[in-house]
């Protein structure tokens, strides 16, 4: 066991845990941050996408050891005042945009990434930057509709709920 | 449509029993009055009204639902409390919905599956709610001394002619010393005055999903809670010999390792090891340190491959039962114009929620208390009774949302592994499957091959039908969606018709997959049917609507094939799927375009889980035989009403994106009695990159009951898909996944 303190969502949180767990274990058990979530644990599926120092990282693939001072984001701590929504969590609740949810978080990470690097993308871009991001459900046409709102591409009002 | 009123009168301590439609065999009872107690007493403390399970009203006007189904993304716990508080005059976002625990006593069935939910709980949920805004008003005439016809209710008040208003609030005290309405005292809104249903609206726990908050079964952390792994014999069935137990235990985070013995049963309590630690990591860290010696088992002998030459071999001898024959189907095919002949092959796949399977549980003074997410949360605790002896009144299950079901979670062997582990720990206990758990130990939806023959005549009608299908058994009866009946499409149209079976026990285990044996056999069905319209020389709609002919119903036959996880045999409304034939084909524009070299248009249709389903696809493969879907079309007729707008066109959209993916890469072969694939890097699935570039769905508005969508709109999709793929290249697929086909064409 080793002590490590871990700067995320803006706070200081010290856990003492194994130096090869993965930041995605650190985050559900010890921090009880359980947005963060377990699909395949082998980097396939993205449902533990967080943001390290802004890039979207996968949480599974991610030892704790390797941390150090970067800046870990994660689905909670995404808007960037408490109680409000980032514009993708607004989007997605605008658009009805899950069925049972649980890949979401991961593709809200993703998704908040890409429009900070590209805030206008074309279908092309949002495909190949959520193609990391699997929906078991096949939500994707949501998905893609949800960055399109988020990013001001589009309205309110086409599809999902209103 | 006459008014539906209450089916009797009941006094306060009586209680109603409500049945729901009737003839799907999966018909629900519940009771209004049954849990009124219960909730009647805990209203007393709070000063609330709750005159049945679903509904409870404060004095300061706060209104809360009670969702008694579980939650698998299928959106039941925000569409059918939708019906109540239309019934019921609250707005919506002034309700807030509660999921139930596990109590069949309380609230009625609680199974989710078979898309039964909303056709189950439709006309229900409508008197629940209507009941309730009758004892609001009645308490409100009773206030002001009016009649209750000069009163309405409206946004959660009561209004009476004269402008007066008393909000529900107000009138919890009075309300909650009526008795429950007599019949005609009840009158249900009507489908012209609903002003929530049909229209779109979010998943109630919307804000919960986007912002991460714990809510599903894998989230559940309780005081002192230890984690646990499970690991079994990667053959099926196989059990344990020994296992380095005293080494595992000395590794860190590590509390405690011990044996299971299983009861016997490969979809029940299967022997393995339990590794009880710290965290989650502790006990996935001590797992690959695990030295188990195991005993196979004879599954050892059994292999896919081996299955499909036997089966080829076997192909034209008789087959072990006739599941349907009419007319002289040889006799036909000999005299026929052309003939065709072909089989189709479909491999074993996963379920592959994305949420890996879990349960916590905590024995703790004499009860066996469990979070589970569960579809069929009565297969789960009656497994707990019979496995471990624990009464049923001393096993509580709270139901957690679920990451996906697809007919996964009906089966509840993790459930009992979670229960079995928690009987000997002395703390809660969570145990969480890895991906590779989940891939090696699902219920399988069971492969299969179908041998066909069809002929046509010189003026391409079809004129004879054979199919020898095989298919997987356990225990003597095929495996659950393994089961072709011989009423399955077009059993019963075709004069000259023979379906036989030859089906293989196995130790595999197999379970309902989303739209069971509808999801494989609406693809080799209508795949050789638009086959046999090539031969023939036939526009595929049109010699479709030739083969359904002009007769309005068809009666059940011959049930046939045991098909387990499937609808009983129910008559086929020809008429409903001619006119969704139709409405589909109209709304695609079909015959109407005119498509490149490369591209082209297909289309299917299939009845299950009561709903009417066409599908038109638009495909373009490019000359590296790279598939892309330009455009999906459905055409739904499920009944009169939809409930929720935006889960309904969410249910078919994923539907469509799930067969597309199953169609192009899903594969989960077996060797030697186990799996081959362990996670998504080989077991691939579909991303958003493959997703068609637009999909549509149509609902066609009919006069019958409400039915469910979780499933039937599947089916069809594939054969649609691949109808269009030979319009676009001439190349037939008859074998899943998509890879296995050359589609390439210069
Ligand atoms: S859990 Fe990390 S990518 Fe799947
Ligand atoms: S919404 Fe279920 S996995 Fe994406």
């Amino acid at each position: 066991m080793s002590k490590y303190t871990l700067t995320i969502n803006g706070q200081s949180r010290s856990v003492d845990v194994a130096s090869d767990t993965p930041l995605l274990w650190v985050l559900r058990d010890s921090l009880d941050l359980v947005g963060t979530k377990y699909g395949c644990g082998v980097g396939m599926c993205g449902a533990c996408t967080i943001h390290l120092n802004g890039v979207p990282t996968r949480a599974c693939m991610t030892p704790v050891s390797t941390v150090g001072k970067m800046k870990v984001t994660t689905i909670e701590g995404l808007a960037a005042e408490s109680g409000k929504l980032h514009p993708v969590q607004q989007a997605w609740s605008d658009l009805d945009v899950a069925q049972c949810g649980y890949c979401q978080s991961g593709q809200i990470m993703t998704a908040a990434a890409l429009l900070k690097d590209n805030p206008k993308p074309n279908d092309e871009d949002i495909d190949g930057a959520m193609a990391g991001n699997l929906c078991r459900c096949a939500t994707y046409m949501r998905i893609r509709a949800g960055i399109k709102l988020a990013a001001g591409l589009t309205t309110a009002g086409q599809g999902g709920a209103r | 449509m006459s008014t539906p009123t209450l089916a009797q009168s009941v006094g306060r301590r009586d209680f109603l029993k409500l049945t729901g439609l009737a003839g799907g065999g999966f018909a629900l009872a519940f009771y209004i009055r049954s849990g009124g107690e219960a909730a009647a007493a805990d209203a007393a403390a709070t000063g609330d009204f709750a005159p049945n399970a679903f509904v409870r009203i404060s004095p300061t006007g706060a209104v809360t639902i009670v969702s008694k189904q579980p939650e698998m993304g299928q959106g039941v716990k925000t569409s059918l409390p939708m019906i109540i508080a239309e019934q019921l005059e609250v707005p919506w976002k002034d309700i807030s919905i509660e999921q139930g625990d596990f109590d069949e006593k309380k609230y009625g069935g609680q199974s989710a599956g078979g898309s039964q939910s909303t056709p189950s709980n439709y006309d229900n949920f409508h008197v629940v709610g209507a009941t309730v805004r009758t004892m609001l008003v009645q308490a409100a005439a009773q206030t002001w001394g009016v009649p209750v016809t000069e009163c309405r209710a409206e946004k959660a008040t009561v209004i009476h002619t004269s402008g007066k208003k008393l909000t529900y609030g107000q009138l919890v005290a009075k309300a909650s010393a009526l008795p429950v309405p007599a019949k005609d005292a009840v009158t249900l809104k009507q489908p012209k005055d609903f002003k929530l249903l049909g229209t779109r609206i979010a998943q109630f726990d919307t804000p919960k999903i986007v912002t991460g908050k714990s809510l599903f079964g894998i989230d559940v952390k309780l005081p002192g809670m230890l984690y646990a792994i499970y690991e079994k014999c990667p053959a099926f069935g196989g059990k344990v010999v020994s296992a380095n137990l005293d080494q595992i235990k000395t590794l860190p985070g590590v509390k405690d390792a011990f044996i299971l013995e299983g009861n016997g049963k490969v979809k029940e309590l299967v022997p393995g090891v339990a590794i009880i630690a710290d965290s989650t990591w502790s006990a996935f860290s001590a797992r690959k340190q695990l030295k188990i010696v195991w005993d196979e088992g004879k599954v050892v002998n059994e292999s896919w491959e081996t299955f499909v030459t036997q089966a080829k071999e076997k192909s034209t001898q008789p087959g072990q039962r006739t599941l349907r024959k009419d007319g002289d189907p040889d006799a036909a095919l000999a005299s026929a114009t052309k003939t065709v002949e072909a089989h189709y092959t479909y491999p074993f796949i996963s379920h592959a929620n994305l949420e890996p399977q879990n349960t916590t549980a905590h024995w703790h003074d004499g009860i066996m208390e469990i979070w589970s997410p569960t579809q069929i949360p009565s297969i789960g605790t009656g497994m707990v009774n019979r496995v471990l002896g624990i009464a049923p009144d001393k096993i509580k299950l709270h139901l957690n949302r679920a990451g996906g079901g697809f007919g996964r979670r009906i089966g509840a062997d993790y459930l009992i592994e979670a229960a079995a582990i928690a009987q000997k720990v002395n703390a809660p206990v969570k145990l969480t499957w890895s991906r590779e758990d989940d891939l090696r130990h699902d219920q399988y939806r069971p492969g299969g091959i179908h041998f066909l023959k069809g002929g046509v005549d010189a003026k391409g009608k079809v004129v004879a039908w054979k199919n020898h299908c095989f298919t997987f058994g356990e225990g003597g009866s095929p495996g659950s969606g393994g089961g072709l009946s011989g009423d399955e499409f077009p059993g019963r149209w075709i004069a000259n018709y023979h379906a036989e079976q030859t089906m293989f026990d196995t130790g595999w285990p197999m379970g309902p997959w989303r739209a069971p044996g509808s999801c494989v056999f609406a693809w080799v069905m209508h795949s050789f049917i638009d086959e046999l319209a090539h031969a023939g020389g036939r526009d595929p709609l049109e010699l479709r609507l030739e083969l359904l002919g002009d007769k309005d119903e068809m009666p059940a036959g011959n049930p046939g094939g045991a098909a387990k996880g499937k609808q009983p045999p129910a008559g086929y409304n020809v008429a409903r799927m001619r006119n969704v034939l139709k409405f589909a084909a109209e709304k695609a524009g079909w015959g109407t375009k005119k498509f490149a070299k490369g591209s082209g248009a297909g289309l299917a249709f299939h009845f299950s889980h009561r709903g009417y389903f066409a599908q038109v696809a638009e495909v373009t493969v490019s000359k590296d035989g790279q598939l892309k879907v330009d455009r999906f079309v459905t055409g739904v007729d499920i009944g009169a009403q939809v409930v929720n707008l935006s889960g309904a066109e969410n249910q078919v959209e994923g539907s469509v994106i799930d067969a597309m993916g199953v169609l192009m890469y899903q594969e989960l072969n077996i060797e030697r009695g186990r799996t081959v694939q362990s996670n998504f890097n080989d077991y691939p699935m579909i991303r958003i990159t493959d997703a068609p570039a637009k999909i549509e769905t149509h609902f066609l508005k009919t006069a019958f009951p409400t039915t469910g969508l979780g499933e039937p709109a599947l089916p069809p999709v594939a054969p649609a898909i691949c109808n269009a793929i030979f319009a676009a290249t001439g190349k037939r697929v008859r074998q899943f996944p998509l890879s296995r086909t050359d589609l390439r064409w210069t």
